[in-house]
Order: structure tokens, then C-alpha cells, then sequence
């Protein structure tokens, strides 16, 4: 009786040795972020206290530097609107890509730029809100409407991309079956297709509206910055990043610690919008 | 019986049914319509961006040479740009392949299943942190600390052309920049390279497995050569990314346009320059036109490195439809 030569001493070293080095860089790759979570709250929960999210920066360079009251406000603000504008229009575009494009041509373009379009910087959408609407004074210059509509270009296609997949999952013989009933295509849409959809869809906006509330450059040419704290749409409108970015290039240390604060409470934020959308996640009865 | 029914009935619908046209319904046009103008948004929206950005970049371009900021002309300024952004991307690029390409491949084929799906949540985690977050770590903890390392080595082995100094005082460098850049571009080349490893046709694996192979040269015979071109693909799409982050670059950079500077020395980066002489810029037409046109030039290059990041990214998903049959039987 014969048994199999084992695996030579050499070829399972090589093959320990890869496993090592793999496991290695993982450990590697983790570094920074474990570094990045461990000063984000070393530093950030000393700046925390009761005035520091109940007032507004007072722009003083020494003395009392004030909180971040009107970035809190206008980071939710402007995000909430951008929301609105871009989700039910990617979410548009997802629907006429798989209930009606298919694999048309004019819908193989619109997948085509879609891809593109996530791709584009964040940077250049800023630039293009600023040419179109602050350089033409479309109702003043810098406006918090204005950094909507320019998070609103740079969730667009994140939506539509999540969408697009989450609706391609709903399976045929529910819209056949409901087709078949004498349904038309936009009730079976209404009916049957979105509401299964749902925590899919639910889900992919909720990480573009995460993005979205971390994004600084589109924001820094079309809503500017402000101290106060308001609600008007037309006026200039302060948010969590600008409020970071313009206290951390400030040789002052209790404005750097203000950033870090700041810092803390953005990352919150987003992560709780993150978590909620895995949340919803798991609930879905889609794949 | 049936005939029965139809005798009864008037003589206009004794006719048997004229069409079996679909009904189409108002609410259908009205719904069809609506999604394919959200479409048509899409490609009116990048064609508006282009042509905006070109009609308000014209000027810079024409303009005499002394009024462009520098005083040589457009192409002097935006050079020293172009190199920064390309150098500080490559330096991202070489540091963050090969560390998620073992991420994706630690996380598909060595780990555990429990602690693969935990890894997989931590890479999330990093990619839905803020950029202005890496900008400000990246400025107040690692520029600092990495002050002594690259006066070490300037000292010790600046002969070496690429530490050639002297380093930046601040800490605040390419190399900085570059590592920032890494951090953040990593969470997508893993995410992408672990989609190509999965798509790995499993006939392939078990294949190499049951012909006696380890696990290692399994991943070497059929998972690499499978999936060198999604892993190409994911690079690029990550150079892409690295090519157009703004905010972190800017706080860490040092922004200061020069050539052939080392990567110990400052450097700039065309979306910094647009986010930091901005401002200056508003009161100045062609300085502003000239920002404008290194918007359209960021524009133009991360179109460029997308298109051919898709290409390989498309191309690996082709693969799995083209397995050979007779291998898959």
C-alpha cells in the first residue's frame, strides 16, 4: 500500500511564509486607521463641553474661540437638501436603467457616464457650482443652496449606482407576475418593485449621505464660510469640514483643538449614518 | 356553450379582439418620460461641466504670459502642478497596491470566515472616514513624526537621489502627502481586488487544490493570473482617486509648486492650488481663469485614468463569462 509523498518541507514553508507576509500587511493596512480612531478621540473628547455645541465660532483669535453650533447646523442643513434633490433623481435614473433602458444603447451611455461621473473629483464639481451659479451671482454669490446642489452632483451618482444594483436583485416573476394581473409598468414599479427594494435603497442613500456630510472641497467655493449660526438658505452657510479646514491651518492651539472636536463630532456623524445603513441592511430580504 | 356567450353579445363585439397591443397608460408615458430625463440629467450635467470649465479656462489660456500668476505663461504654471499631482498619486499608488492586494487576498482565501467579515467591516470603517479627517491626522500627528526620520535619512543616505533633501522643517512633504493619499486610496483597491477574487471561477481553486497544490500555489496559478487585470484596473481606479483628493493634500503638502524636488521636499497638487488661492483668486479674472484651467487639467487626467481603469475593471468581468467551457464541464 502507497501512501501520497506529503507536501515538501520547502513548499510549505513558501506557503507559511505567504500567509505570514499577507497576514503582515493586513496588520500594516490597519495601522493608520486604528492611529487616526485613537487621536480622533484622544484629542477631540478634551474640546467637547457644553459650550463647545452650543455656540457659534466667535472668529477671535486669541481669547474664547467659541463652538461649532452654526457648522453642526449647516453641515445637517445643506446635506438634508442636497438629499433631496439627489436621491430621487438617482434613484430615477436607476429605474429608467433597469425597468425601461435595459441594456439599450441610450441606457448603456447613461451607465457609461454614470461611472464616469464617480469618478470626477470632488473639487471639480465645486468648481463648475461656482462658475455656474456664484460667478453669474444667480441670487447672490456664496449660498448655502449653492453647496447643496454642488453635494447633490457628487451624490448622484453614488445613489444611482447603489440603486441600480439593489433594483437589478428584485426578481423578474415578481414584475411578471404582477404584469400579468393587467398591472401597468409604472404602478408595478410603485407597487412591487420599489417597496421590495426598499432597505436597499434605503441603505446605499444613507452611505452617499455619509460621503456627502464629509466632503469639504465643493463646499469651500459655493456656500463659503460664516460664524453664525441660521437657517437661510440664500445666505453664506457654515459646515463641520470648512469649520476643520480653516482651524487647522491656524498657529493657535486652541483652534487646532477645535478642529480635533470638530473632527470627533463629523466622524460621528458619519458613522452613525453608516451603521444605520447596515443596519438596514440586514433587515432586507434582498440578497 | 362559449358561442352561446358571444351570440348574446352586440354585434360590434362579436368581432373577435382587435389587437393584443399593450395598454399604454398616461401614467406610464408621464413615469417612462420622468426617468429618462433624470438620465438624460446625467450626461447633461458632464457635458455642462466640461463646457464650462473650457468656456472659463479660455482666458487663461490666451492670456499674455506676465498676467498669468508666475509671469511665464500658463503651461510654467501649471507644470510644476501636474508633476506634484502625478508624483504625490505614484508615491500612494506604490505603497497601497501591494498592501490591499494582501488585504483582498488575506481577507478571501486565509482568513477565517468571522474575522474575514470583521476585517472587511474595519476597511469600510476607513473609507467612510472624512478626507478633511486625514488631512488633519496627517498634519498634526504624522507630518511631526516623521521630521526625524527624514533627517536621518537625508543624513545617512541622501546620496541616494530620491532622498535628496534637504526635508522640509514642517514635516508637511510629498512623502506626507503620498502616505495620506495611500491611506485613503486603499479602502477601494481592496474593495475592487476582493470583487476579482471572488470572481475566480471555484472549479479553478478546487482544481489546483486537488492536484496537491497549497493554498499559496493555488492563489499563484489560478487566482493572479485570473485576476491581473481587475487588480490593474483597481490600481487605477485608486491613482484616479489619489489624482483628484483635494482637502487632505492641501493641509499636507506644503504647497510649494516646484520640479524635481525629492519627496522630502513640499510640493503642490493641482486640486490644492485651486482650494487654496481661491480665494485670492476672486478678485482676479486671469488668475482666476488659470485655476480654472488646472480644473479643467484635473478634469481632463482623472477622465483619462477612470476610462482605463474601467477598461481593465470591465475586461476582468468579461473573463468570467469567457471560462472555458470544457474546464467548467
Amino acid at each position: 500500500m502507497t501512501t501520497l509523498p506529503a507536501v515538501s518541507g520547502r513548499r510549505r514553508t513558501t506557503d507559511r511564509v505567504a500567509r505570514g507576509i499577507t497576514l503582515a500587511l493586513t496588520l500594516i493596512a490597519l495601522v493608520p486607521l486604528v492611529l487616526i480612531l485613537y487621536y480622533l478621540i484622544k484629542e477631540g473628547i478634551g474640546a467637547w463641553s457644553g459650550d463647545f455645541f452650543g455656540t457659534d465660532p466667535t472668529g477671535r483669535f486669541l481669547g474664547d474661540p467659541g463652538g461649532v453650533k452654526s457648522a453642526i447646523v449647516g453641515t445637517i442643513v445643506m446635506v438634508a437638501l442636497a438629499s433631496a434633490i439627489a436621491i430621487p433623481i438617482g434613484i430615477g435614473v436607476a429605474l429608467y436603467l433597469v425597468e425601461y433602458g435595459k441594456r439599450g444603447k441610450f441606457a448603456n451611455v447613461v451607465r457609461y457616464f454614470v461611472d464616469v461621473m464617480t469618478g470626477v473629483p470632488s473639487v471639480v464639481f465645486g468648481l463648475f457650482v461656482y462658475i455656474v451659479l456664484v460667478v453669474t451671482k444667480v441670487g447672490g454669490t456664496f449660498a448655502a443652496w449653492k453647496g447643496a446642489v454642488a453635494l447633490a452632483l457628487l451624490m448622484l451618482p453614488v445613489v444611482t449606482r447603489s440603486a441600480e444594483v439593489v433594483l437589478n436583485l428584485v426578481p423578474d416573476s415578481l414584475r411578471e407576475g404582477a404584469l400579468a394581473l393587467g398591472a401597468p409598468r409604472w404602478r408595478v414599479v410603485f407597487k412591487i418593485v420599489l417597496p421590495t427594494a426598499l432597505p436597499g435603497l434605503v441603505t446605499g442613500s444613507l452611505l452617499a449621505v455619509a460621503r456627502a456630510a464629509g466632503e469639504t472641497a465643493p463646499l469651500l467655493f459655493t456656500a463659503a464660510f460664516v460664524f453664525g449660526t441660521q437657517f437661510d438658505l440664500s445666505q453664506r452657510m457654515n459646515s463641520l469640514p470648512l469649520q476643520i479646514f480653516n482651524d487647522v491651518s491656524q498657529a493657535q492651539d486652541r483652534l487646532v483643538q477645535r478642529a480635533w472636536g470638530a473632527a470627533l463630532t463629523l466622524v460621528l456623524l458619519v458613522l452613525l449614518l453608516t451603521l444605520l445603513a447596515r443596519l438596514v441592511q440586514r433587515r432586507s430580504r434582498l440578497a | 356553450v362559449s358561442t352561446d356567450i358571444t351570440r348574446g353579445a352586440p354585434p360590434a363585439h362579436a368581432a373577435p379582439p382587435t389587437s393584443a397591443k399593450p395598454v399604454v397608460q398616461r401614467g406610464d408615458r408621464v413615469f417612462s418620460g420622468l426617468a429618462k430625463y433624470a438620465g438624460i440629467l446625467i450626461l447633461v450635467v458632464l457635458a455642462g461641466v466640461a463646457a464650462f470649465l473650457i468656456a472659463q479656462a479660455f482666458p487663461a489660456l490666451v492670456a499674455p504670459a506676465e498676467e498669468i500668476p508666475g509671469g511665464n505663461g500658463f503651461v510654467a504654471y501649471v507644470a510644476p502642478l501636474i508633476f506634484g499631482t502625478l508624483f504625490a498619486a505614484l508615491i500612494a499608488l506604490v505603497l497601497a497596491t501591494p498592501l490591499a492586494v494582501a488585504v483582498a487576498l488575506f481577507i478571501t482565501h486565509y482568513a477565517p470566515r468571522r474575522l474575514a467579515q470583521g476585517l472587511g467591516y474595519l476597511v469600510d470603517l476607513l473609507a467612510a472616514v472624512p478626507s478633511i479627517i486625514f488631512g488633519l491626522w496627517g498634519r498634526d500627528v504624522l507630518a511631526p513624526a516623521t521630521v526625524e526620520l527624514t533627517d536621518w535619512l537625508y543624513g545617512n543616505l541622501g546620496f541616494i537621489p530620491l532622498f535628496a533633501g534637504p526635508p522640509s522643517a514642517t514635516g508637511r512633504t510629498m512623502l506626507v502627502a503620498g502616505v495620506v493619499l495611500a491611506v485613503m486610496i486603499l479602502p477601494i483597491i481592496t474593495a475592487v481586488s476582493r470583487e476579482v477574487f471572488l470572481q475566480t471561477p471555484k472549479l479553478h481553486e478546487e482544481a489546483a487544490l486537488a492536484l496537491g497544490a497549497t493554498r499559496w500555489e493555488m492563489i499563484r496559478m489560478a487566482i493572479l493570473p485570473y485576476a491581473r487585470s481587475g487588480i490593474t484596473g483597481a490600481a487605477m481606479l485608486g491613482l484616479g482617486r489619489a489624482i483628484g483628493e483635494t482637502i487632505a493634500v492641501t493641509i499636507v503638502i506644503g504647497n510649494s509648486p516646484n520640479i524635481g524636488d525629492t519627496i522630502f521636499s513640499q510640493g503642490y497638487t493641482l486640486a490644492a492650488v485651486i482650494a487654496n488661492e481661491f480665494g485670492e483668486a476672486a478678485s482676479d479674472p486671469t488668475h482666476r481663469a488659470a485655476l480654472i484651467a488646472a480644473g479643467l487639467v484635473l478634469f481632463v487626467l482623472t477622465l483619462l485614468v477612470n476610462a482605463i481603469a474601467r477598461y481593465f475593471v470591465n475586461r476582468a468581468e468579461r473573463g468570467e463569462r469567457t471560462v472555458p467551457q470544457g474546464m467548467a464541464g
